[in-house]
């Protein structure tokens, strides 16, 4: 599946790269030189918090996660879920299998709703190492700050939208 | 943080396992590497190609409803992790974008980006789970970014001062 991925994102590369052809050769050099250039200012960063992450998902007690998120935990259950969401370090591999592993040890769906989509929108550690580098601090706080209320509105819909 | 991290890990589980882990995270970063020069080549790309007067049309201050719903959707379209939609996210802003499209844009890739949903969220949760959570989620990008409008009508300076 990640080499599917990595097919499209070079196929969008490729074609991106034609058309800047296409407009002159300074222009498809210029480009091709300010996103290496951007690539390696990038590298040690996502090396730390790759590998960093790992480590520290590793060191969190994972057995506290399931009975918080219960389906009796109720509103309770979707601010814990959400502020464990936020806290959650790691890549998807960890924030999804923390989710999955809740939901079959008798979390409730929207708790882990809740849990999944906070982690998406605003794990700390994302914003830190991944959007800060790259885009303007203060977009970046903004966008995080009108994200808070959104795992509540997502538990919300999940409580009124049936599960299937 | 990191470095802590590792060495409760180191303590508490011993060298082999540390070893295990560190394997498996390097091995990561190595996968990852292709993607993340992919993302940077698209986002000065995209920056070269699209006209500024077009993107602030359709996303720009002006757009509008229909400006968060473009974003949205572009945000649901574009393959890829964090390490792609930042860098094209920010050559957004850059050439004119505003705040409420650039939120919309990533809270869309995040919550219902497909490639996202398809790599890691299928396996763990099954489809039933997860396209219940999609149609959950639909509605999301568009609130956060007319919150982020909203704010931004407020008096939030979110463009860095040199621009």
């Amino acid at each position: 599946m990640t080499l599917v991925i990595n097919i499209l994102l070079w196929l969008v590369v490729g074609v991106l790269a034609g058309f800047a052809a296409m407009r002159g050769r300074v222009l498809l050099n210029d480009s091709a030189r300010e996103g290496i250039v951007e690539f390696i200012l990038l590298l040690p960063r996502i090396g730390i918090g790759v590998i960093g992450s790992g480590f520290i998902a590793e060191a969190l007690p994972n057995e506290w996660v399931a009975p918080w998120l219960g389906p009796e935990s109720g509103f309770l259950g979707v601010v814990i879920a959400t502020l464990g969401g936020a806290l959650t370090p790691g890549g998807p591999v960890v924030g999804f299998s923390l989710g999955a592993a809740a939901l079959k040890s008798g979390a409730g769906a929207p708790q882990v709703i809740a849990y999944s989509t906070a982690w998406a929108l605003y794990a700390i550690h994302r914003l830190l190492i991944w959007e800060v580098p790259m885009m303007p601090a203060r977009v970046v706080w903004l966008r995080a700050a009108v994200s808070l209320p959104l795992p509540f509105m997502a538990a919300a819909l999940a409580i009124l939208v049936a599960r299937p | 943080m990191a470095f802590t991290a590792a060495a409760t890990v180191y303590a508490r589980d011993g060298r082999e396992h540390f070893f295990t882990i560190l394997i498996g995270d390097v091995t990561l970063f190595a996968e990852m590497l292709p993607k993340v020069l992919a993302g940077c080549l698209i986002g000065a790309f995209v920056t070269m190609l699209l006209p500024r007067e077009m993107v602030a049309r359709w996303v720009g201050h002006e757009s509008g409803f229909t400006g968060l719903l473009i974003a949205a959707f572009f945000g649901f379209l574009l393959p890829g992790g964090p390490i792609t939609i930042y860098p094209v996210a920010g050559a957004f802003l850059v050439m004119g974008a505003d705040a409420g499209a650039v939120v919309a844009f990533i809270v869309s890739w995040t919550l219902i980006g497909y490639t996202r949903a398809l790599v890691w969220e299928l396996p763990f949760f099954g489809s039933d789970f997860v396209i219940w959570r999609i149609i959950e989620a639909l509605p999301l990008p568009i609130i956060a970014g007319l919150l982020a409008r909203i704010v931004v009508r407020a008096g939030f300076q979110y463009r860095e001062k040199t621009q």
